[in-house]
């Protein structure tokens, strides 16, 4: 049985591994028919791999990925589509700088309080979707794209209207931000100014979304709903309240997708702040499978591609071409794991035929 | 490419006004000069602002010799790592293009204070750092005066992009200017997203719905100040026979297309251009000084286009206005 599971690892990693393989003979076609030349591009791009700075911004950026991607996971384990993580974002973004910012707090305190206020308006948001879902059977897709409009609107106009703070004398700047958080908010950096703490607590989220989905009564019931509602409901499981509970987790997890760019970097709400951060951790959780180790390892991919992006461009390789790999490797990954995994069904499948037959 | 030719010989002509001889004693070190230019998320291609500093760019790669280097964002981390990248480049003078450049420009203007930096619509208060900013109300006044004495129905609009403090002076600005002409004029004011809504600057389909609905409405002039959406206020005008005001570049000449010529009315020129190669010849030159600099009617940092000759008629009027606003007469509003 253990060696199954294990055979099941090495295939599922060798297929992600040829995948990125694949995706990369693609690009290099690509490059080669816009006059570009592949094997610069790739030199550029690995050679970046060896720098330390590469490397912490690699990490930085994968930080806020992670948490989006695991937000996304958590719907997507029991077949909820969960499109909103950006717009909870938002709304977590500002009420965190404003809430965060009125009280005072010794540090880990306040740090604890902030993540608790960025949880909390990240639920709620979330959780209107979720009421829908169960009370008017609205599809969540539609409901939460729909709120993030709205919270993009919603947040842009309360922050004019109410938080934006304008320096005395200070017209002409034209960034316009919250009152900075006090500095017990601040989360601090593991490398100054290059790379944020906020990478433990990504990582401690994966690690306990690991336990939550494969190791809890509750993880059970919701792999149970996705995997066949029907039976699950058989047994007892309240279709409902399920899909309430894993939206409620899922906002509060894209809550705190901001959660680097405002307490460990700006420090106050600014219009853009972390914006992209929750509709990419989409990808990033369909390239790591809806997994903790797959979503750790695409993050870190997504993080390097973003920062080499920068020195590609450098080498004339528009930024395009970054974001073009970048679609291609998530088409490679998902189109070839399906591929593999049948092939390996069907490993089995003859194996265990042969093993019948021979036993007969 | 005549075009091209023509507006960069347009922003040579406008340079001469700042004076600094290029090329002159320091010929040879400026040669290796290499100078960066840092762009914003979706900035190139909008025909408008973005696109005027990639001329700046040009211009002083002409005037200097310097190699220019040009990095575009994507997200959010890719405005202080880009900064960083054209340092490392060996950029000896880097110009951030958007005022989201404003904190992460401060964090590497401080690391690096060696290197010179500019800064579009944007203040940062660094030794090394040329703030370069834009009276945009000043210039929007004059083309608002222009829409208020062409007009024929007294209702004209305003198109801004996202709904933020820069293009509300805009708004502002072309609102004071069309009542200063009429007081009963009609301005109809619409934006296309709220703050933080990038796809504001790409609605093509956003604006040309929007003017399409007041041009049917009775209104017959639109000033478009979204970036690249102004491309949709231009094919309405051209559906709807009526007036379009371009923004940042003259957009007569950078649209190219001879239908929507006979509908760009004038633009409000913002001379990104200008600021973009005046800061990087001045590096090339020695100068290194950096601070506040302020573009306005008074240098030409902001204008109205006259291409096509549509507001040759009022050109006296406008420059009249002018004069005013540059003598402090008339006192333009930066915020509605």
């Amino acid at each position: 049985m253990n060696r199954q599971k294990l055979q099941r690892v090495l295939v599922t990693s060798a297929s992600s591994v040829l995948a990125i393989i694949v995706a990369l003979v693609i690009c290099a076609v690509i490059l080669l028919i816009t006059g570009k030349d592949p094997v610069k591009a790739y030199s550029t791009l690995f050679g970046a791999a060896g720098e330390t700075k590469v490397l912490q911004g690699m990490l930085n950026r994968a930080t806020p990925l992670m948490i989006s991607a695991a937000a996304v996971a958590i719907g997507f384990k029991m077949n909820l589509f969960n499109i909103g993580v950006e717009g909870q974002m938002r709304v977590a973004l500002l009420s965190t700088a404003v809430i965060g910012g009125a009280v005072d707090l010794p540090a880990p305190l306040h740090i604890a309080f902030c993540f608790i206020v960025a949880m909390a308006s990240g639920a709620l948001w979330s959780g209107i979707a979720g009421w829908l879902k169960v009370k008017r059977n609205v599809n969540e897709v539609i409901s939460t794209i729909m709120l993030n409009f709205i919270a993009l609107s919603v947040v842009a106009w309360s922050f004019d209207t109410f938080f934006r703070l304008d320096k005395e004398g200070e017209s002409t700047s034209l960034l316009v931000k919250t009152k900075d958080l006090p500095r017990s908010a601040w989360f601090p950096d593991l490398v100054d100014r290059r790379l944020n703490g906020m990478l433990i607590v990504a990582i401690v989220i994966l690690i306990l979304f690991w336990v939550l989905v494969w190791k809890t009564k509750f993880g059970f019931q919701l792999r149970a709903s996705g995997a066949n509602s029907g039976a699950a409901r058989a047994t007892g499981v309240n279709p409902k309240r399920m899909v309430f509970i894993s939206m409620l987790i899922s906002g509060a997890l894209a809550g705190l997708v901001g959660m680097r760019a405002l307490m460990g970097d700006v420090h106050a709400y600014q219009n853009n702040l972390a914006e992209q951060q929750g509709f990419n951790g989409i990808a990033v959780a369909l390239l790591g499978r809806n997994h903790p180790v797959g979503i750790f390892f695409s993050a870190l991919l997504f993080g390097f591609l973003g920062e080499a992006s920068g020195r590609l461009q450098l080498e004339d390789i528009p930024k395009e071409i970054v974001t073009i790999m970048t679609g291609i490797i998530v088409l490679a990954v998902v189109i070839i794991n399906e591929a593999v995994k049948r092939w390996d069904d069907r490993r089995i499948q003859r194996r265990a035929a042969a093993m019948v037959e021979a036993a007969a | 490419m005549r075009k091209n030719a023509r507006l960069l010989a347009a922003s040579l002509a406008a340079l001469g006004l700042f004076a600094t001889a290029c090329g002159g004693d320091d010929g040879e070190s400026s040669s290796d000069l290499i100078a960066g230019i840092a762009f914003d998320t979706g900035g190139r291609g909008d025909g408008t602002f973005n696109d005027s500093a990639a001329l700046g760019g040009e211009c002083a790669a002409e005037a200097t010799g310097a190699e220019i280097k040009e990095l575009e964002a994507n997200v959010d981390e890719d405005r202080k790592a880009n900064l960083e990248l054209l340092v490392e480049g060996g950029a000896k003078v880097i110009v951030g293009v958007g005022f989201m450049f404003t904190d992460p420009m401060g964090e590497v203007a401080a690391a690096n204070p060696d290197v010179s930096f500019g800064i579009v619509d944007s203040v940062v208060e660094a030794d090394n750092v040329s703030s370069l900013v834009f009276a945009e109300e000043q210039g929007s006044f004059l083309v608002g005066a222009a829409a208020a004495l062409k007009s024929e129905t007294a209702t004209i609009g305003f198109i801004g992009g996202q709904e933020i403090d820069l293009i509300k002076k805009f708004e502002a600005g072309y609102t004071a200017g069309a009542k200063y002409i009429n007081p009963d004029i009609v301005v109809e004011v619409a934006y296309l997203g709220p703050a933080g809504d990038n796809s504001a600057w790409g609605n093509v389909d956003g604006a040309k719905e929007i003017a399409a609905g007041w041009y049917a409405a009775g209104a017959d002039i639109i000033y478009t100040a979204a970036g690249g959406s102004g491309a949709g206020t231009i094919q309405a005008a051209i559906e709807a026979d009526a007036w379009a005001i371009g923004v940042d570049s003259d957009q007569y000449l950078t649209s190219g297309d001879p239908d929507a010529q006979k509908h760009i009315l004038t633009s409000m020129l913002k001379r990104v251009d200008v600021a973009v190669c005046e800061t990087i010849k001045a590096v090339a030159a020695g100068d290194t000084s950096g601070g506040f600099k302020v573009f306005d009617l008074s240098n030409d940092g902001v204008g109205y286009a006259t291409s096509g000759g549509y507001v040759d008629d009022i050109t006296a009027q406008l420059d009249e206005i002018k004069a005013a606003i540059i003598a402090g007469e008339i006192e333009v509003p930066t915020a509605p």
